[in-house]
């Protein structure tokens, strides 16, 4: 399955380095053999996870810092799980603590944090392009755990990575991301991943809530639910923040589970075997009905967060090969 | 002031005055403040004589339409009058706060302030026009964001053409445009930035050019960026509506891909435009749509623009390079020299009522003399004040080598 595109594929050789960047910052900034890597690696983290014992602390003394800037359950513990399962010193900083909130300015956040010499930060902020600002700034690598409305990376590739499991592959499949598109960081990394490594991706929107020229990032714009989820055999669900309505983006969630919650209804017109995901948290009776998303056989929402801590052992793992010394591997941001 | 300085003979420079017609080498005679005399007459032996062989001697630049009064970085740009926004801490809208402002620059550079339309640029109540205008405001402005009440506006409008004040309008639909910090668009999609459509100003330059026809006063856009909105302008100019439009160099030079790697300093009111736009921009300056060039001035501290993008204060320094950037578009064959310096001094001079933008005999002796070749690269750490130009590192042709108001040189290279 992976092996056809694994790195160390003959296609590779020759002195080719399989991932280099010091920061993972974006989808956009990859090539689709990158990403194939980056999925290669977190598949060996799989298996590994599922074993009882866990022995691998390769990144034993190195100091991971969480920077979340904006409120996080499940990437901040996430990300915290699959730095301590590594070995590695993990301390997170929520918005709660933050010296933000005290005035000062991000970049002299940053600088802080650099000071205390970390070996990897971890940031998520709520402004478009802030993590690429500070990574700027900063002499480690930096992982993007969700910037505005711009990017999410590590959801884009644990999204891809339960997909490739679950379906075998990723090309020439037909995915439906769906919802609050406009908004939504997820659904630009996942455009853009999902249209590099080969799919068909389609927009499935209210007008309110697609971004013009969604096109650009390689997706089909549909604002009639049925019609966008005919045939798909992914349908990627976003969730809706109720105060849209104050925007007056929507009318009422009642109105938007009515044209745009996955139903069964609905979903009738998707492929038999269709895989539906979610990012979480879901509002049940909003943008999903209840038992679609405890349908075992055809929901994904619980194997995502499995494969998002895999995913960020690899991405933590990869990214730090630099300073661990490994051979071969140079930057990490050094 | 001090004393009247010595006679100066600017001698043997391309002499352009764009208000008197005048394109060709010959001695500019400066005497007592004042524009003395233009020929190939020797100059008097007790004149101090400048030799400007190969350079163009011009009008000292009119900028119409800065934030901040900011005399070095006007000096550098060849700058002698500057037009000042409202939009300052506090803003212009007392006849109190417009004397002051009137004084800051003097005597290096003279700053002519426009009043804020509305107390406390609000949008609401009107400010004291007529008293303010007795105290020195060459003009009316809704400052950085346009006004929302369309009943504010035609008031505004109507009061303002009672006293032949020119209104100057920030044209974007401030409903539309209210958390906006890029044009709706490919670039931003992808960027994931909060965006507006690019007819939020087709929106509002309509809107001004009914009322302005309406009302008969004077309107003048600061900035028009879009292929719709100056269409709109060309067809209300045709059937006599008095609207003059202007522009800052970067949205005749960038588009919306120069956000790219979210580039604050890129971050600019009304934002970047697409191509279309910006080609749309070109071919109204070439055709005189488009009638006066300003720098836009507006220094941020780094602190303001060394923030995410969305965080970073809009606005761009411009004074030092307004001149050179102006050549680039001479250059690429835009418009010709005498054109551009018209756009940069004589067309606003008249706007607003001011002395200057004319070398003709008895004008104020307000002159930059550059050197319209000479290359140099955008340094942004060789600036005045504040480095924060989308034009960073750009190689541009044109620099200043003089700048004479009231016969004082207070700049040379």
């Amino acid at each position: 399955m992976a092996s056809a595109h694994h790195p160390d594929h003959p296609a590779l050789a020759g002195g080719a380095h399989p991932f280099p960047h010091s920061h993972l910052l974006a989808i956009s900034a990859l090539k689709p053999w990158e990403m194939l890597y980056l999925l290669g690696e977190a598949e060996k983290w799989v298996d590994y996870n599922r074993a009882s014992a866990r022995t691998d602390h390769r990144l034993a003394g190195l100091t991971q810092i969480n920077a979340f800037f904006e409120p996080s359950t499940r990437t901040a513990l996430s990300f915290e799980i699959a730095g301590k399962r590594l070995g590695a010193d993990v301390v997170s900083l929520g918005v709660a603590g933050s010296s933000v909130k005290k005035g000062e300015t991000l970049l002299d956040t940053a600088l802080t944090l650099g000071a205390m010499r970390p070996d990897v930060i971890v940031i998520r902020h709520g402004s478009s392009g802030a993590v690429q600002l500070i990574a700027e700034k900063l002499d480690c690598p930096v992982l993007n755990a969700g910037d505005g409305r711009h990017e999410h990376p590590t959801q884009a590739l644990l999204d891809a990575l339960t997909i490739r499991r679950r379906k075998g592959r990723i090309e020439g499949l037909t995915v439906a991301i769906c919802g609050d598109i406009l908004h939504s960081r997820v659904a630009r990394s996942n455009f853009q991943l999902l249209a590099s490594l080969g799919a068909k991706v389609r927009a499935v929107a209210p007008p309110t809530l697609m971004p013009p020229f969604i096109e650009s990032l390689g997706a089909d714009p549909y604002t009639d639910m049925a019609a966008g989820l005919e045939g798909v055999d992914v349908v990627m669900m976003l969730r809706l923040q109720t105060e849209r309505m104050a925007g007056a983006f929507l009318p009422s969630t009642r109105e938007y589970y009515r044209f745009f919650g996955l139903t069964e209804a609905r979903l009738a017109r998707a492929a038999p075997d269709v895989l539906v995901m979610h990012p979480g948290p879901m509002n049940r009776g909003v943008e999903i009905e209840s038992a679609i998303a405890d349908d075992i056989v055809r929901s994904a929402v619980t194997e995502q967060v499995e494969m998002g801590v895999a995913v960020r052992m690899a991405c933590l793992d990869v990214l730090t090969r630099g300073r661990r010394g490994i051979e071969g591997w140079t930057g990490g941001a050094a | 002031m001090t004393a009247s300085p010595k006679p100066l003979c600017l001698a043997g420079g391309r002499v352009i005055c764009p208000a008197t017609g005048h394109d060709g080498i010959a001695n500019l005679m400066i005497g007592s403040r004042q524009v003395t005399g233009l020929g190939d007459a020797p100059p008097p032996s007790h004149a101090e004589t400048i030799d400007c062989t190969g350079l163009v001697v011009a009008p000292g630049l009119v900028d119409a339409g800065v934030f901040r009064a900011d005399a070095r970085a006007f000096q550098m740009g060849g700058i002698t009058r500057a037009v000042l926004m409202p939009d300052q801490t506090p803003p212009l809208d007392d006849p109190a706060l417009v004397s002051f402002a009137r004084g800051v620059g003097k005597p290096d550079v003279w700053v002519h302030p426009l009043v804020a339309a509305t107390r406390g640029l609000l949008g609401e109540e009107l400010a004291e026009l007529g008293l303010a205008r007795e105290a020195g405001a060459v003009g009316v402005a809704t400052g950085r964001r346009g006004i929302a009440s369309s009943q504010v506006m035609h008031r505004l409008m109507a009061y303002a053409a009672s006293f032949d004040m020119v209104v100057v309008s920030h044209a974007e639909d401030p409903d539309l445009t209210r958390e906006a910090v890029a044009t709706e668009g490919e670039y931003a999609t992808r960027l994931g930035l909060h965006t507006a459509p690019a007819f939020a100003e087709t929106l509002a330059v309509a809107r001004e050019l009914r009322l302005a026809e309406a009302t008969g006063v004077r309107l003048h856009l600061r900035q028009v960026t879009t292929a719709e909105a100056l269409a709109l302008v060309r067809a209300a100019r045709a059937r006599g509506v008095r609207v003059t439009a202007g522009i800052t160099p970067a949205h005749a030079m960038m588009n919306e891909t120069a956000l790219a790697g979210f580039r604050s300093f890129c971050r600019l009111s009304p934002p970047l435009r697409c191509e279309e736009d910006r080609l749309a921009v070109v071919e109204a300056i070439a055709d005189g749509t488009i009638g006066i060039i300003a720098s836009g001035h507006d220094p941020q501290s780094q602190e303001a623009k060394r923030q995410p993008f969305a965080d970073a204060a809009p606005g761009m320094a411009g004074a030092e390079t307004l001149l050179a950037l102006g050549l680039t578009m001479v250059g690429a064959g835009t418009l010709r020299l005498p054109a551009l310096l018209a756009a940069l001094s004589t067309v606003p001079a008249a706007l607003f009522g001011l002395a200057g933008g004319s070398l003709a005999p008895g004008q104020p002796a307000d002159v930059v003399v550059f050197d319209q070749n000479a290359p140099w690269r955008i340094a942004p750490d060789r600036f005045a004040g504040a480095s924060n130009t989308p034009f960073d590192g750009l190689p541009v042709a044109g620099q200043v080598r003089r700048t004479i108001k009231g016969g004082d040189v207070l700049w040379q290279v």
